[in-house]
């Protein structure tokens, strides 16, 4: 049954995937005109131009153009770097420990952020606490996440001796305490979409009636809490964090770059800057997948988890 | 939100509703008008370079102090928030409108058309936001045209979504039999009678939507892709304050705060509508 629902997952992922890939490829082609003339600019000498196009294979039919991406894909090519004239594989290679690092400790963050918040309002519905709570994630929504990360750096890294002001350490401890501001910063930026759900799934728990079964067995309000309310509460925020991956993940984009991490996003975003448009393009189809396999992994985890899941 | 109609009093909520959006027009209506007047109520030209006042702390003359370039933080703040308020609403429209036509469609009818723009959405929404809109604006070549058209690309999958769920659920409800019944084209069903009943949830949508692309537009600058400097905007106004976050750290912090208060507004507005509209 399990193994049925995991094929079924895996099935539906390939259009997904094939229509990712489409629009990665498309995206160059969206201004009418040759990808060279964005490329190098309006001013670029026809010459450069022609040679460009040469090298990078601008100049056969798209579709053919296409085909050979796809072709390569299977392979494990994601295109040649424009600036480095690498493959782009190689510049990625290393860049994954980072950026996954980034994201877990993000994902922890942001877990112990909402939980006492969410705690807190929906033992206190519609009183004080839950109003104040309820703000939060509309003040959240609006921060943007360089924003807060430079914030952090003015006022915490540049005041605070043992914090570093960016990079990525040498050895694993330092790697922790380096990821501890960017991982608050992402945290920050998911907060308020995991505060609103643990908050409002608790209130939605704690009137279930085998929490009445708990208290009517006697059950102390804070066992009833820990044991029976947060553990049924976590499972709809853990599938609302997979939800909200894209955005998280996006995320990690800037705050790699304001704290100087050599991970993926920094990669893309420097891609970006040098205008090497083939590196663009391989991130954001490793992103695409990165993000469409952490969600088949959270849906068959928590399938496993959950008995009221129907794997049908 | 589903909590306000068991609470034992939901009077005091729906009360509490219109001070939010109160409190929210208030302060986004403050925000416009110091927009508005911008040139008549700032004492500096937003772009006049003024060498011999190069990183001044706040006075009676610069009221926030000026930047590296000797230009007035407080006028530049007011002609931003001009620009990126322009852009954050005007890049609502049209995801607004085209996801909202095609959820509705993709409800209504089912079949082959629900499929096409299910199919969509789930590729658009596989990526992650920012990867997705930085490499639109990077393809498309830098600037606001550019921020248009990928929140055009981008935004629409939300609207469509949710409008598809609600028209669903219509789909089967009398009012609906009753106008097929009266043989009313499927055009005139949709717009006259599905739309109006289910409009609530994109519009008070819209209203985050707003925050998240103004947060966009100003991330896009801050990355040099966005809204092309000397032209003020909050994004490349903390990016080039970041130079002097030792010394002059008001120059990156303060058209972050102008972000949030924006943010805060459109939310309670937000949060305000989405009782003011619902029929109890």
């Amino acid at each position: 049954m399990a193994l049925r629902y995991f094929l079924r997952r895996l099935l539906r992922m390939i259009p997904v995937i094939l229509g990712m890939t489409i629009i990665v490829f498309f995206m160059i082609h969206l201004v009418p005109g040759d990808p060279a003339r964005t490329l190098l600019g309006p001013r670029a000498p026809a010459e450069a131009i022609e040679a460009f196009n040469l090298r990078w294979g601008f100049d056969r039919p798209l579709h053919e153009q296409f085909l050979s991406f796809l072709g390569g894909l299977f392979q494990g090519d994601l295109g040649t770097s424009m600036s480095y004239n690498v493959p782009t594989t190689e510049l990625v290679s290393g860049r994954f420990t980072p950026t996954l690092l980034l994201l877990g400790i993000s994902a922890l963050f942001a877990m112990i952020i909402s939980l006492p918040l969410a705690v807190v309002a929906a033992l206190r519905e519609e009183r004080t606490p839950d109003h104040v709570v309820r703000v939060i994630p509309m003040v959240g929504l609006g921060l943007p996440a360089f924003w807060v990360g430079i914030l952090l750096l003015t006022f915490v890294a540049l005041r605070v001796d043992w914090l570093p002001v960016g990079g990525y350490g040498a050895t694993w401890p330092d790697r922790l305490i380096a990821m501890i501001l960017p991982g608050l910063t992402v945290a920050i930026g998911i907060a308020p979409f995991t505060i609103r759900s643990l908050r409002s799934s608790l209130i939605e728990v704690m009137e279930a009636d085998y929490i009445a079964t708990a208290r009517a067995k006697g059950l102390g309000g804070v066992r009833v809490l820990w044991a029976h309310g947060l553990r049924n509460a976590v499972i709809p925020t853990v599938t609302v964090l997979g939800v909200n991956l894209g955005w998280l993940v996006g995320n990690t984009l800037i705050v790699e770059k304001v704290f100087a991490l050599p991970g993926l996003g920094a990669l893309m975003i420097d891609a970006v800057l040098e205008r090497d448009f083939a590196v663009v393009q391989g991130m954001a189809l490793i992103f695409g997948l990165l993000v469409v396999l952490v969600n088949l992994l959270a849906d068959v985890v928590r399938a496993s988890l959950d008995p009221r899941v129907q794997l049908s | 939100m589903t909590a306000v109609s068991r609470s034992a009093s939901p009077k005091a909520a729906r009360g509490r509703r219109s001070f939010s959006l109160m409190i929210g027009a208030g302060l986004l209506g403050v925000i416009v008008v110091l927009a508005i007047l911008a040139p008549w109520i700032t004492p500096h030209d937003p772009l006049a370079h003024n060498l011999d006042s190069i990183l001044a702390p706040p006075s009676s003359d610069y009221l926030l102090g000026t930047d590296h370039l000797g230009r007035d933080v407080w006028t530049r703040l007011l002609y931003a928030a001009r620009l990126d308020l322009l852009i954050g609403v005007g890049a609502v429209i049209t995801p607004f409108v085209t996801g909202t036509l095609l959820g509705a469609v993709a409800g209504y009818y089912g079949g082959r058309i629900d499929l096409a723009v299910s199919a969509a959405t789930d590729m658009l929404f596989a990526f992650p936001y920012y990867v997705l809109i930085i490499a639109l604006v990077f393809s498309l070549g830098p600037g606001i045209p550019s921020i248009f058209i990928a929140m055009a690309i981008v935004a629409w999958v939300s609207y469509a979504r949710i409008v598809r769920g609600e028209v669903l659920s219509a789909r089967g409800q009398q009012y609906v039999m009753a106008a097929k019944t009266l043989g009313y084209s499927d055009l005139r069903i949709i717009v006259r009678h599905i739309l109006p009943n289910v409009i609530t949830q994109p519009v008070t949508y819209a209203m985050s939507d707003i925050v998240v692309i103004i947060v966009g537009v100003v991330t896009l600058s801050y990355l040099g892709l966005g809204v092309p400097p000397p032209t003020p905007d909050w994004g490349s106004m903390i990016a080039s304050g970041q130079s002097y976050l030792t010394t002059q750290w008001q120059l990156s912090t303060i058209p972050g705060i102008a972000v949030v208060i924006v943010g805060l507004s459109f939310s309670l507005i937000g949060d305000g509508l989405t009782h003011r509209l619902r029929p109890e």
